[in-house]
């Protein structure tokens, strides 16, 4: 398959050329191996899943990705550039944004506080200017609520807007989460696990806000799920990953006929 | 601060134009009086139809704002020119689309600006609209679109769109689609599907082609034109399609707002349904008549915020509404703290008798001028050395109370006047004590719920409790009822201040005729009068005679002395119990529903010779109740079943059918046996209508085993229910209810006593 050139899908969505390239990806942990000899794609605008059970090492390809492990081998490219280990926020600045899989919100902080937390790469200006909030600051600060309005009204959290993030049910913080990464406006969406734990419902909104989000600003999604009726709706092709192995790439037909696949999810005893 | 920044300044404007305007348009209630009330489209000046209305205000109060929404989170403005300006480069827009005068054009969405603008566009072109619940199911939705034959729906987002298409293969005249919200919408076949703002641009563009056109047709427009089409909401069989003329609107329109006193400074909240006649009405009729504001919040959820930030002076709700935000006063009083739990309950209390006299707002306009603000200032002065007074007296006293009592003080202390208080003596005294009320508790509170400019506020569609109705008069807001219906344009009787009384609803509004039957049915006659059902000419004569009398089907009678008027029930709905004497459910659920436990009741009885209900738990307020007395439940369905649940239940019960047995007429009935349904009653399982109102058959046919089992005397009874998600799918709930007797207060032995 030809990585690089565009298609359309059959919804209409433009599917672009590999911005992401995972090459031979292995991670250890002392003797542990959470990640052995993994090679894949991510394509712009694509929504790519990340599946496998329990401990399979999904959460850690995460982590590579946004850096916050460094793999002992393997190589990673991002937008046609090989790419030295970084720390996380220099991660974050070439434009990929997470949600973490426990929440990791500012608790005692509004809704609409830590949202604005997500704008701090756009924020430019220096100490004195923000101390008395004139000129640059100010300027800054409005062009971000408003960007930040727009994301609080795009997943519908307009009557949180002031609340304390502490006092919200699980299924919100999950959204206010998702807000933070979004405000960030991210070229690539890191979502760990954005659906666990939620009921039926709250699944069905998140899944509109992911599908629309690809949509409407183009942003490229890799996520992690557990809930595989939503994994086969919503990506365009998945990686299935067992025991820190890869065992199936490809579109949600391909992997769901892939025996490998069925073997592992259905738990045939490994040689 | 934020305040400062609603109100606005009428721009100064052409001599010739402020003629006409004082001639046609008080200012302020007062030069009403110059005014005379005859029925003729010269006493409106001229002004026909909602275009020519919009053509005025949009000359006359030019900068001034028509209406609001907040977005992103902030209040976006449309002054009157500018809505003029929205409204014509739609309605160009929509001739551009090919729609020809006559045609209905569905709208179907939440409360925003641009649907009233979709609805005066309409107008402007000679076409009819047709707003529709923007939450009924699509089934609901086809009977509408197929039975007055949209060809055109304007509709808010994919949501609606989606339901749109899915019925849309049944719609046989069905064109085209117009939305405003395109998130999600981008890969959908446009052929047929337009998006709104690109409708206004296309308008824009081809403005010199078509001006000529829609200038005609809006000429075209007279008194007897359709206005608009409203669907009752059915609570029997299928909807009605009510055609109200510009004269109905109009006229309606005017004589309410001469009747409150309604001026251009007056800022409403609009967020009832756009389909419900009364939002139709206030956010369009009253508003084009009076060239107030009107406000959309910025999402169903952010209701209460928004209208505390707009502060309404003119207010509707439905009872349920004023039920609720009491609860919720009541369940946060309970959490708060000592001090403020003793001085809410004492002024309150003190209220209670006094409000009516001190509270009341007085006649004026919403912005007040120079010298009500000195009066104000000066009221709130004297009410402050009070206030700070009763709070120390009180804080030293609560201090003792607590190191004698501890955790509970509360139910040792009881808060009492500031003694300076104590140097007036009687009315003088109550009136510095209800000022120092409204510093401490009256104006924080009446602002926290957003009331705090309200000067006229209706409720109407069900009966309030009295309770609920005192208490909000007693803070000093002015309440009132009114009775009214789609097919009358809404007024058919309202409450003039000062003679407001929770068990009447007023006496006849300006210009409606009433009389009543002998069998108590109320019939009117008015200027507001519906025209017809629409392809509906059986109903519209059972409904309505040659004569223009139009049938409520509501019993009800002119109480002696006062001239006003006293609902019963519904006319058919009042029925026989099996030794002959009156059943009137209504009149037995109302009492019970106003407890805060409980949400809804259904009364059965009708020729059986006794009464049994079904009874619909508050989650709210016992739910808080359950977190108070540590009862722990997983659902709605275990906290409803709930053994004390169930016995508080029981105790309501027992008390109404008390109260019941105590009038001759009606102490049949007494409730013998009752349940807590396992569901709430709901509209999407065709329980209730859209606008909450229970219907009777649709519930004693679902729940006739439980009916049955109530009759039979067996102690408990299982059952499964179907249930209808939002999404129309739909799943079943099953169930084991407990079956409870009440006791029941004996009419022969009392008769015997007697």
């Amino acid at each position: 398959m030809s990585t690089q050139e565009s298609y359309v899908t059959e919804d209409g969505r433009t599917i672009g050329p590999t911005v992401m390239e995972m090459k031979n990806i292995t991670l250890r942990f002392g003797g542990v191996k959470a990640i052995t000899d993994i090679s894949f794609d991510i394509r712009e605008g694509e929504i790519r899943a990340i599946i496998g059970p329990n401990g399979a090492g999904k959460s850690s390809m995460l982590n590579v990705i946004s850096g916050f492990y460094v793999p002992q081998e393997g190589e990673v490219w991002y937008k046609g550039k090989k790419r030295p280990p970084m720390k996380p926020y220099q991660v974050a600045e070439q434009g990929i944004a997470r949600t973490f899989q426990n929440i990791a919100l500012f608790e005692g902080m509004t809704v609409l506080d830590n949202v604005m937390t997500g704008r701090i790469r756009q924020m430019n200006a220096g100490l004195l200017s923000q101390a008395i909030w004139k000129g640059k600051a100010e300027k800054e600060e409005i062009a971000n609520r408003e960007a930040v309005e727009k994301i609080i009204d795009f997943l519908e959290i307009q009557a949180i807007r002031k609340t304390p993030v502490g006092r919200l049910p699980y299924g919100l913080k999950k959204r206010v989460e998702l807000a933070r990464a979004l405000a960030a406006e991210p070229s690539i969406l890191l979502l760990d696990e954005p659906m666990a734990g939620m009921n039926v419902e709250e699944k069905e909104d998140m899944s509109r806000f992911i599908l629309d989000m690809n949509d409407e600003f183009g942003t490229t999604i890799a996520l992690i799920e557990h809930d595989m009726g939503v994994v086969m709706d919503l990506s365009d092709r998945v990686v299935v990953m067992d025991y820190g192995k890869k065992i199936g790439d490809g579109t949600p037909d391909e992997v769901r006929s892939n025996q490998a696949v069925i073997d592992a999810y259905l738990g045939v005893a490994h040689d | 601060m934020f305040r400062k920044k609603l109100t606005h300044s009428l721009k100064p404007t052409p001599l010739k134009v402020r003629e006409s305007f004082r001639r046609f348009w008080p200012v302020k209630a007062g030069l009403t009086e110059e005014y005379n009330l005859a029925q003729s489209s010269q006493a409106t000046g001229g002004l026909a139809s909602i275009p020519a209305l919009l053509q005025r205000n949009a000359t006359l109060f030019a900068e001034k704002a028509a209406y609001r929404e907040k977005e992103f989170g902030i209040w976006q403005n449309w002054t009157w020119a500018e809505t003029e300006k929205e409204v014509e480069a739609l309605a160009l827009g929509l001739i551009n689309l090919g729609v020809n005068e006559g045609d209905f054009i569905a709208i179907i969405g939440r409360n925003r600006p641009y649907f009233y603008f979709a609805m005066a566009a309409a107008q402007s072109v000679g076409a009819i609209p047709v707003p529709v619940y923007n939450d009924s199911a699509a089934d609901e939705m086809e009977y509408i679109l197929s039975h007055c034959g949209a060809r055109y729906a304007i509709v808010e987002d994919q949501e609606q769109v989606d339901k749109v298409i899915e019925i849309q293969e049944h719609l046989h005249q069905f064109e085209h689609m117009i939305y405003i919200d395109p998130r999600g919408l981008r890969k959908y076949d446009h052929s047929a599907l337009h998006e709104y703002s690109h409708v206004q641009n296309q308008g824009r563009a081809a403005h010199d082609e078509f001006i000529n056109e829609l200038k005609a047709r809006r000429e075209k427009l007279n008194y007897d034109s359709t206005c608009v089409m409203l669907y009752t909401s059915g609570t029997t069989g299928r909807p009605k399609g009510v055609v109200l003329s510009n004269r109905n609107v109009i006229e309606s329109a005017k004589n309410s707002s001469e009747f409150d006193g309604l001026g251009a400074d007056e800022e409403i909240l609009s967020y009832l349904p756009m389909a419900w006649v009364g939002d139709f009405i206030f956010s369009l009729g009253q508003a084009y008549w009076c060239g107030f504001c009107v406000n959309c919040p910025e999402s169903p959820d952010t209701m209460m915020t928004d209208l505390r930030e707009i502060g309404p002076t003119y207010y509707f709700a439905p009872p349920r509404i004023f039920e609720t935000q009491l609860t919720n006063v009541m369940i946060r009083m309970e959490d708060s703290g000592d001090l403020k739990y003793a001085l809410f309950h004492h002024f309150m209390d003190f209220a209670k008798t006094t409000g009516e006299k001190y509270g009341m707002p007085k006649r004026s306009l919403a912005t007040p001028d120079l010298k009500r603000r000195i009066k104000n200032a000066w009221r709130y002065g004297m009410g402050i050395g009070f206030a700070v007074e009763a709070i120390v007296e009180n804080g030293i006293r609560m201090f003792f109370t607590k190191m004698r009592h501890g955790k509970d003080a509360r139910k040792h202390f009881k808060a009492r006047d500031p003694l300076g208080l104590n140097l007036y003596r009687g009315s003088l005294r109550d009136y510095f004590k209800y000022r120092t009320g409204a510093v401490l508790v009256y104006g924080p509170l009446k602002d926290t719920l957003g009331f705090g400019r309200v000067r006229v506020g209706y409720t109407a569609g069900e009966a309030i409790g009295p309770e609920i109705f005192e208490f909000y008069r007693s803070l000093g807001i002015n309440l009132k009822q009114l009775y009214g219906q789609t097919e009358a344009t809404v007024f058919i009787t309202a409450q003039p201040d000062g003679e407001v009384r929770a068990d009447t609803v007023g006496v006849p509004s300006p210009d409606v005729e009433i009389k009543i039957a002998d069998n108590g049915e109320i019939f009117y006659r008015s200027p507001g009068t519906f025209v017809e059902y629409y392809k509906n000419p059986e109903s519209t004569a059972d409904t309505k005679d040659p004569e223009g009398w139009v049938a409520t089907g509501d019993a009800g009678f002119f109480e002696e002395g006062s001239g006003h008027l006293r609902i019963i029930d519904r006319a058919k709905d009042v029925g026989k119990m099996a030794d002959g004497s009156m059943f009137a459910p209504k009149y037995v659920e109302n009492k019970l529903k106003f407890y805060p436990d409980i949400l809804e009741v259904v009364l059965f009885g009708n020729g059986k010779d006794r009464c049994v209900a079904f009874i619909n738990i508050d989650l709210t307020a016992v739910g808080n109740w359950a977190e108070r007395n540590n009862i722990a439940y997983a659902s709605y369905q275990e906290l409803a079943g709930h053994p004390r649940v169930l016995d508080t239940i029981q105790e309501h019960v027992e008390t109404v059918n008390k109260s019941v047995a105590a009038d001759p007429m009606l102490s049949g009935c007494q409730i013998h046996r009752f349940l807590v349904l396992h569901k709430e009653l709901d509209a999407d399982d065709g329980e209730m209508t859209r606008t909450r109102k229970v219907r009777r058959v649709v519930v004693a046919d679902k729940f006739k085993d439980l009916v049955e089992a109530l009759y039979d005397g067996s102690p408990e009874v299982s059952t499964e229910t179907e249930v209808t998600y939002e999404d129309g799918r739909k799943g079943s709930i099953s169930a084991t209810l407990e079956l409870r007797d009440a006791a029941v207060v004996s009419t022969a032995a009392k008769v015997a006593a007697e």
